[in-house]
C-alpha cells in the first residue's frame, strides 16, 4: 500500500505542471488587453510601458511562464490586477467558504443518495423503486444553479429563518462552539447560510449515487456469495448490508470522486446565483474585469483540489480493494 | 432498431421530447404567440395568466414586457444549436483522436491521452468558463468551449472500443489483403463503435445544454438582442421577489431539454447493451 501510494503521489506531479501550463497558456492568449482596460484609452506611451514592465507582460511566453510558476509553488500568485491585493490573500480568503460548501453538497449527496439506493434495490419495481427513479432521473437533468434560483424563490421567500443570500460562520466553527461555549447559535447561523447552497449542488450528485447504489447492488446480490451467505441461514437484513452493500458501494466510491469536479464546477455558478463568498465567484467577478492573476490561480487552485480529491479516492479504493494495488 | 426503441418507454418518451423540441426550434418563427423581442414597459412583470390572473400572457410578460412564452420558444433555437453544433464538433475531433491513438498506439496513444487526461483534470464548467473568459463572450466563442471540454469522453471511449475491435480476425483478414491504414480504420473499425460512441453524444448532448445555459447565465453565451434561456434566467434572478415565473418556466424549458436526452441516451444504452439492461 505504501509503495502504491508513493507511485500515485508522484504521478501527480506531470499533472500538476500540465495543468499549470494549460491554464498560463489559457489566460495569455487572450485577446483582450488587460493593461489597456486598467488605464483607459487616455494613458500615455510611457505609463503603458511602465505597466507592462511591472506586470512582466513584456517578456517572452516561456519566461513568463516560469517566472509565474516558480512563484506559484512558493505560494506567490501575484498581484491582482484591479484589485492591487495578493491574489494568494483573495484565494485563501475564499477557499474555506468553497470547501465547506463542497463538503456538505458530497454528505449531502452520499447521506440521501445510498440509502435511497439501497431501499430502491431492495424493494425492485415497487412504487418507492419507481419513484426514487423518476427522482434520480429528474435529478440529473437539472442545473444545480436553477435549482438554487427555484429553492431561492419558493422556499427562502417563504421560511423566515432561511436567508436568501451570503454566508453566515463556519458550520465548523459553530460544531467547536457547541463544545466551548455550549451554544448552538453559531452552528444554526452557518447551518441556515449553506443548507439551499449545498442542496442546489449536491442534488444531481445524489441523483447518480441513487441509481448507481442501487444498480450495483442488484448486481451484487445475484453474485454466488450472496447465494452462499443465504443458504448459511443469514438474516436477510445481514445479507444486504454486510455481504451486498459492502461490495456494492465500491463503484460508487469512484463515482464520488469522478462527480467531485462536475460538482466544483457547477458551484462556481451556484456560488454567482447566492452571492457565497467562494473561489467560484472570485473567478466569475474576475472574468468581467480581465483580471488574468486571479483566473489563473481561482481555476489552478480548484483544478488541483479535484485531482487531490481524486488520488484520495484511489487511495480509498486501493485501500477497500486489494486487487487494485497490484496492477 | 426502431421497433426497440418503441417499446423501451424512457427512450420512447425521450425521442418524443426532442422530436416536440425540434419542431418547436425549427418553426419557431410561426409557434410564438406574440412578438418575443416586442417591449411595453407598461406591461412589464405580468404574471402568467394560466394561474387564473387577468393577462394576455400565458406565461407572464418579462422586465421590458415581453412576452415569457414566446422567448421561451426562441430561446430553444439557441440551447439545441450550440449544444447541436458543439456536440458535433466535439464528436468529430474526440472520435478521430480517439480512433488515431487507439489504431496506431505507442507513443501517439501516450501523448493523445495524456492530453485528454489534462482536459479532464480541469472542472468540466470550470474550463468551458476560462475559455470563453478568454476568446470573449459570445455564441460561437461558447461552442468552441463547450466542444473542447467534451472532446476527451469522445475520445476515450471510442479508443477503448478501437482497441478492442483491432485485434479481431476480420480486421486481421483486411491487413492481409493489404487494406490501407485509412480505409481499416474508418471502414472496419469505426463502422463497428458506432453504437456507443451515439450513446455517448446523446446524453452528452444533455450535458452541452447545461453548460451551455450556464455560460449564458454568468453572460458569457449568447449576447442580447439573441434569446437564451440561460441569460434569461439571469434576468429572472434580478427580479425573484417579484417575478418568480421569469426564472421557472425557462428553467423548466432546460431541464425538459436534457431530460429527453437523458432518457434517449439511457434506452439507447439499454438497446445497445442487452445485459446492462437485465441488472
Amino acid at each position: 500500500m505504501f509503495k502504491f501510494t508513493i507511485r500515485r503521489m508522484l504521478q501527480l506531479i506531470p499533472v500538476i505542471v500540465g495543468i499549470s501550463i494549460l491554464v498560463f497558456l489559457l489566460v495569455h492568449l487572450a485577446p483582450g488587453d488587460p493593461i489597456r482596460l486598467l488605464l483607459g484609452e487616455e494613458a500615455t506611451p510611457e505609463d503603458y510601458a511602465r505597466l507592462q514592465r511591472i506586470y512582466g507582460f513584456d517578456r517572452p511566453l516561456y519566461v513568463q511562464y516560469f517566472s509565474w510558476a516558480s512563484n506559484a509553488i512558493r505560494g506567490d500568485f501575484g498581484v491582482s490586477i484591479r484589485q492591487g491585493v495578493p491574489v494568494t490573500a483573495l484565494i485563501y480568503s475564499r477557499l474555506p467558504a468553497t470547501m465547506e460548501l463542497a463538503f456538505f453538497s458530497v454528505l449531502f449527496a452520499v447521506t440521501f443518495g445510498v440509502p435511497l439506493g439501497v431501499l430502491a434495490a431492495i424493494k425492485r419495481g415497487s412504487p418507492i423503486d419507481l419513484s426514487s427513479m423518476v427522482l434520480a432521473l429528474l435529478g440529473v437533468s437539472m442545473p444545480g444553479f436553477w435549482l438554487g434560483l427555484v429553492l431561492l424563490t419558493y422556499v427562502a421567500l417563504n421560511v423566515d429563518w432561511l436567508p436568501m443570500f451570503g454566508r453566515g460562520g463556519s458550520v465548523f466553527y459553530g460544531i467547536g462552539q457547541i463544545f466551548t461555549t455550549f451554544s448552538t447559535e453559531a452552528l444554526f447561523d452557518g447551518f441556515r447560510y449553506i443548507l439551499l447552497p449545498a442542496l442546489s449542488i449536491g442534488t444531481a450528485m445524489m441523483a447518480i449515487i441513487t441509481r448507481l447504489t442501487r444498480s450495483s447492488l442488484l448486481e451484487v446480490m445475484g453474485k454466488d456469495y450472496i447465494r452462499t451467505a443465504r443458504a448459511k441461514g443469514l438474516g436477510e437484513r445481514v445479507v444486504v448490508f454486510k455481504h451486498g452493500l459492502r461490495n456494492a458501494l465500491l463503484p460508487v466510491v469512484t463515482i464520488v470522486g469522478i462527480q467531485f469536479g462536475v460538482m466544483l464546477g457547477g458551484a462556481v455558478i451556484t456560488e454567482t446565483v447566492f452571492a457565497w463568498p467562494g473561489v467560484g465567484r472570485l473567478i466569475v467577478n474576475a472574468i468581467s474585469q480581465r483580471d488574468f492573476p486571479i483566473i489563473q490561480a481561482g481555476v489552478l487552485m480548484l483544478a488541483v483540489i479535484f485531482t487531490l480529491v481524486n488520488l484520495a479516492v484511489d487511495l480509498s479504493y486501493a485501500l477497500l480493494n486489494p486487487r487494485i494495488r497490484y496492477d | 432498431m426502431l421497433k426497440q426503441l418503441v417499446k423501451n418507454k424512457g427512450a420512447l418518451i425521450g425521442l418524443v421530447l426532442i422530436f416536440f423540441l425540434i419542431v418547436v426550434a425549427v418553426f419557431a418563427d410561426f409557434l410564438v404567440p406574440n412578438d418575443p423581442y416586442d417591449m411595453d414597459i407598461w406591461i412589464s412583470y405580468e404574471a402568467p395568466s394560466w394561474f387564473g390572473e387577468d393577462s394576455r400572457y400565458i406565461l407572464g410578460t418579462d422586465d421590458m414586457g415581453r412576452c415569457v412564452l414566446s422567448r421561451i420558444i426562441m430561446g430553444s433555437r439557441v440551447s439545441l444549436m450550440v449544444a447541436g453544433m458543439a456536440t458535433f464538433a466535439a464528436l468529430f475531433f474526440g472520435v478521430s483522436l480517439g480512433a488515431i491513438g487507439g489504431y496506431m498506439g505507442g507513443k501517439m496513444d501516450a501523448l493523445i491521452m495524456r492530453f485528454m487526461d489534462l482536459i479532464l483534470s480541469i472542472p468540466a464548467i470550470l474550463l468551458a468558463i476560462a475559455i470563453v473568459a478568454t476568446l470573449g463572450p459570445g455564441v460561437v466563442n461558447a461552442m468552441i468551449a463547450i466542444a473542447i471540454v467534451r472532446i476527451p469522453q469522445m475520445a476515450r471511449v471510442t479508443r477503448s472500443m478501437v482497441l478492442g475491435i483491432k485485434e479481431e480476425d476480420y480486421i486481421q483478414a483486411g491487413k492481409a489483403l493489404g487494406f490501407s491504414h485509412f480505409r481499416i480504420l474508418f471502414k472496419h473499425i469505426l463502422m463497428n463503435c458506432f453504437a456507443p460512441i451515439i450513446v455517448v453524444a446523446t446524453l452528452g448532448m444533455g450535458t452541452a445544454i447545461v453548460v451551455e445555459a450556464s455560460l449564458s447565465f454568468l453572460g458569457l453565451g449568447a449576447q442580447p438582442p439573441i434569446i437564451s434561456w440561460g441569460r434569461m434566467l439571469a434576468m429572472g434572478r434580478e427580479a425573484i421577489r417579484s417575478a418568480p415565473h421569469l426564472t421557472l418556466y425557462p428553467g423548466l424549458a432546460i431541464v425538459f431539454t436534457v431530460l429527453g436526452f437523458n432518457l434517449l441516451g439511457d434506452g439507447l444504452r439499454d438497446i445497445f447493451d442487452p445485459q446492462l439492461k437485465q441488472r
